[in-house]
């Protein structure tokens, strides 16, 4: 696996649209090389490779039941592939524990569990070392901090059980962003939350990603709403993936190999859908490599 | 004023020296019960707490036939059935439900076989129900120091993993990925718990031991929702309905019908669940009911 | 061993069995263990205050274990399952422990109601166990598939218009029935060992609904079979029997499906369909 050269800035790539610059030649944040698994006898993804460089917002996209998930807890441990590798930060994975931030899908709160908003920010901070947490000014400030920067502010002292989807998601990123990660993973934050609440939680990812230079990977089965922030697209389709700037990836013939059957790409007033074909049979026959390499004629790091 | 008082504490009440074991001996076990209870609770780990003290009655039956200390029967036996339930528990709390179930059941097997040999062997009918039962009045003074010691030890490992326990409470996946090591933590807390109960079982009985484990921790995550304060109050309020049991059981003493007391488990229970009750009325406990509602339907 | 007042025992469980894993099946469906555990331990405590006022055990058994089934339900509206379990419990109890303390002849009845005793069962307690039977049996069968349908989506039942909650008290109850019933033979502590061991092997042989409630029975009988002739033969309390068999089967059944997952393993996976 190389990791990236000089040609940090080539055609065919566009900047995102916040205007945020890519980070000079330098190591990969976080690198997925050839991961396959398989789950209960199905293989359920195969040979996924992409990077992430530092400071990128990446969306990882497809629908439910693609492998989001089950790529993210490879990538962050939790799952063992039955091939490839994945590096962070040019390392493997257990040495950086403190360095990668984690907001799961959902996480089931008891409304009656004594815990508050800010103590579950406080336990990001120290949650993983042993003994009692003593109070400390400096402590309280930073925890209030995190929380006004997610606009958690008005309900840090509610229980985190009796918070709704939107404000409990808030916290959670809290939790992941007060130990200063340098990379970010989100399962699906914007699942059952109103529009509104979504456009508020990409724009405030977006913000802390760029002021504090953290790499994201935001997994979503909508890529609309994180057209406006996302460096790169990672589309995961039938147990494979294709990497790339959204115009690259997102494209009639690309997604169409990757499903393995013929699927439309639409642009309707700046948004994109994908839809299935008219069931005219699959595009080609894909063959084993014969898929990846398709997807690796689009332009990629390779 | 001092009338007041005499009715209330009947005489010889501090200069008794059986109370004034039960006192400390119980008023150790409840402290530490509600400690490790809030952790309990959170969890959900009340059927394993409950399972961990009967199966202490087992370890009890079966010293009380090898003719050992019986602390040693059921703290050694609360740790190997904790051990077992680790071992054989799966991710799944439902799986763990089972194991636990099963784990129980196996232990009271045990437990009948060995009353069975017990009454056959030695004739002591009283056996079952002092085991089973168990009162206050019955430890020896001996066994006090030994018994804060291991409650002590509880309390320290649960101190000490008090905020990974907590962290992997609210989500084992993000413990994990924070480098806590989620099952060595879930392991040593379900060994402290056992210790604690089995001692609770030995010295105020099975019944208590559970209701000391999960009533005041119940009780308090009503009352407060910091979680340091929320052990303090278990802790106290624990506490507190044991000594109050325990005045109320020395009370008892000419109490009809029997004119021998009644029993101090049935106090300390009933206090336990009146706490329980009071936080429950929206006046004192601040679980906040409409906003738990919609959380509950998924705001 | 089949001889005369034998009969009675060996109808009583047959039918304990079969209820135990008929109701069983759901215990460990909605991961109700604990419930499963505490009925019967607060129905014992009913007994202790029937012979206390001169009433047949079996109603005091039933009192109780109604009382208690019905106070889990009010209290897990408040709190967690398992904490409203936890304080039913111990509430129970403690009215049981100040009972007992009233009471002086007591003992080797208390025993053989914690543990069971082959020859506790007379021929006029057959017949209201056989009603009670019958009685849980039809109620399984004619909850199956809301019960079902609530116990493992509870979302789709309530859009079916099955209230979950009423399910569950309703669930409760059969429990409590089945409890008080099963009692007299095989004892308060062990009867949930009963409801736990054998459908949870079941579940490990197969993942098939209808045939696990079966297995489950059948287990549960060559389980409480297997019980009263050991303690026929070596004297020994029935619950041990019933303990230790119910954890044997587990075994069994958890070792059958690790076996099988490995084999599956081996033989390989599918490949990913283009």
């Amino acid at each position: 696996m190389t990791s990236l050269n000089g040609k940090a800035v080539t055609t065919g790539r566009q900047l995102a649209t916040t205007g945020q610059q890519l980070a000079g030649s330098g190591a990969d944040m976080l690198a997925v090389d050839g991961v396959s698994v398989r789950l209960a006898g199905r293989e359920v993804l195969r040979d996924i490779r992409f990077a992430i460089r530092p400071g990128e917002f990446v969306g990882l996209i497809g629908s439910n039941g693609a492998g989001k998930t089950t790529l993210l807890r490879v990538i962050l441990g939790l799952q063992q592939p039955s091939a490839g590798t994945v590096r962070i930060d040019g390392a493997d994975r257990a040495r950086h524990a403190p360095a990668i931030g984690y907001v799961p899908q959902k996480v089931l709160l008891d409304p009656d569990m004594p815990l508050r908003a800010r103590d579950l920010v406080g336990l990001g901070l120290d949650g993983h070392r042993l003994g009692i947490p003593l109070p400390s000014r400096g402590r309280r400030q930073l925890i209030d901090e995190m929380l006004r920067a997610v606009g958690a502010g008005l309900f840090g002292d509610e229980r985190v059980g009796n918070l709704s989807g939107g404000e409990q998601q808030r916290v959670l990123i809290a939790h992941a962003l007060i130990s200063r990660p340098r990379l970010l993973l989100l399962d699906e934050p914007l699942a059952n939350l109103d529009i509104r609440s979504e456009q508020e939680i990409v724009g405030l990812l977006a913000r802390i990603a760029r002021e504090q230079k953290i790499s994201v990977l935001l997994s979503a089965h909508e890529m609309n709403p994180l057209l406006p922030v996302m460096n790169r697209i990672v589309y995961l389709a039938a147990g494979r993936a294709a990497s790339g700037t959204t115009d690259e990836v997102v494209r009639t013939e690309v997604l169409s190999k990757l499903y393995g059957q013929h699927v439309d790409v639409i642009h309707v007033h700046g948004r994109i859908l994908v839809v299935a074909g008219r069931g005219d049979g699959p595009a080609e026959p894909v063959g084993e490599d014969g898929a990846h390499c398709a997807v690796q004629s689009v332009p990629d790091w390779q | 004023m001092t009338h007041l008082l005499r009715m209330i504490v009947e005489p010889g009440f501090f200069g008794n020296g059986p109370v004034r074991v039960a006192l400390v001996a119980g008023g150790v076990v409840a402290l530490v019960s509600g400690v490790v209870g809030i952790f309990t609770v959170l969890r959900g780990q009340s059927f394993a707490g409950h399972a961990l003290a009967d199966v202490g009655a087992t370890g009890g039956s079966g010293a009380f036939l090898a003719g050992i200390n019986p602390l040693w029967g059921f703290v050694g036996i609360g740790v190997v059935a904790a051990g077992v339930m680790e071992i054989i528990g799966i991710r799944r709390p439902r799986g763990r439900d089972v194991a636990t179930g099963v784990v129980l059941g196996a232990g009271l097997g045990l437990a009948a076989l060995f009353l069975y040999w017990d009454t056959t062997f030695t004739n002591t009918t009283g056996a079952t129900i002092s085991v089973l039962f168990g009162s206050m009045f019955v430890i020896s003074g001996s066994t006090v120091p030994v018994i804060v010691a291991f409650s002590l030890l509880a309390l320290a490992v649960v101190m000490l993993l008090y905020r990974p326990l907590l962290l992997s409470s609210v989500s084992t996946d993000i413990a994990t990925v924070r480098g806590v090591p989620v099952r060595i933590t879930g392991v040593l807390y379900l060994l402290a718990m056992a210790v604690a109960v089995s001692l609770a079982a030995l010295t105020i009985g099975a019944i208590l031991s559970t209701a000391l484990l999960v009533g005041p921790a119940a009780t308090a995550m009503r009352l407060t929702s910091k979680t340091g304060l929320a052990v303090l109050w278990s802790g106290l309020i624990g506490v507190a309905a044991t000594w109050l049991g325990i005045l109320l059981a020395y009370d008892s003493f000419y109490w009809p019908p029997a004119q021998h007391g009644w029993p101090v488990s049935f106090f300390v229970v009933t206090l336990v669940f009146v706490f329980y009750l009071l936080a429950q009325l929206p006046a004192i406990g601040r679980a906040g009911g409409a906003r738990a509602r919609q959380a509950r339907t998924g705001g | 061993m089949f001889s005369g007042f034998m009969v009675n025992t060996w109808t009583v469980a047959t039918i304990v069995a079969v209820v135990a894993g008929m109701v069983g099946f759901f215990i460990v469906l909605r991961g109700s263990s604990f419930v499963a555990d505490a009925v019967p331990q607060g129905a014992f405590a009913g007994a202790a205050g029937a012979s206390l006022i001169g009433v047949s055990t079996l109603i005091g058994l039933g009192v109780f274990a109604l009382i208690g089934a019905l106070g889990i339900g009010w209290l897990g509206r408040r709190s967690r399952h398992d904490v409203a379990t936890a304080l039913a419990l111990v509430v129970m109890l403690g009215l049981g422990a100040l009972f007992l303390s009233m009471s002086t002849e007591y003992a080797p009845e208390i025993y053989s109601l914690l543990f069971g005793e082959v020859l506790g069962v007379s021929t006029s307690e057959v017949a209201p166990v056989a009603a009670l039977g019958a009685v849980c049996v039809a109620a399984i069968i004619v909850m199956y598939r809301p019960l079902m349908l609530a116990s493992v989506m509870p979302e789709l039942g309530e859009a079916r218009g099955i209230r979950s909650h009423r399910m569950e008290m309703c669930f409760l109850v059969v429990v409590a029935l089945a409890t008080s019933m099963s009692l007299p033979v095989v004892g308060a502590l062990l009867i949930f060992s009963l409801m736990v061991g054998p459908p949870a092997a079941a579940r490990s042989f197969t993942s098939k609904p209808l045939l696990a409630m079966v297995l489950s029975v059948v287990i549960a009988l060559v389980t409480v079979w297997t019980a009263i002739a050991a303690s026929y033969t070596s004297n020994w309390p029935v619950g041990f029997f019933v303990g230790a068999l119910g954890a044997v089967s587990y075994g069994a059944g958890r070792g059958w499906a690790a076996w099988h997952r490995t084999r599956a393993v081996h033989r390989g996976a599918r490949p990913l369909a283009a």
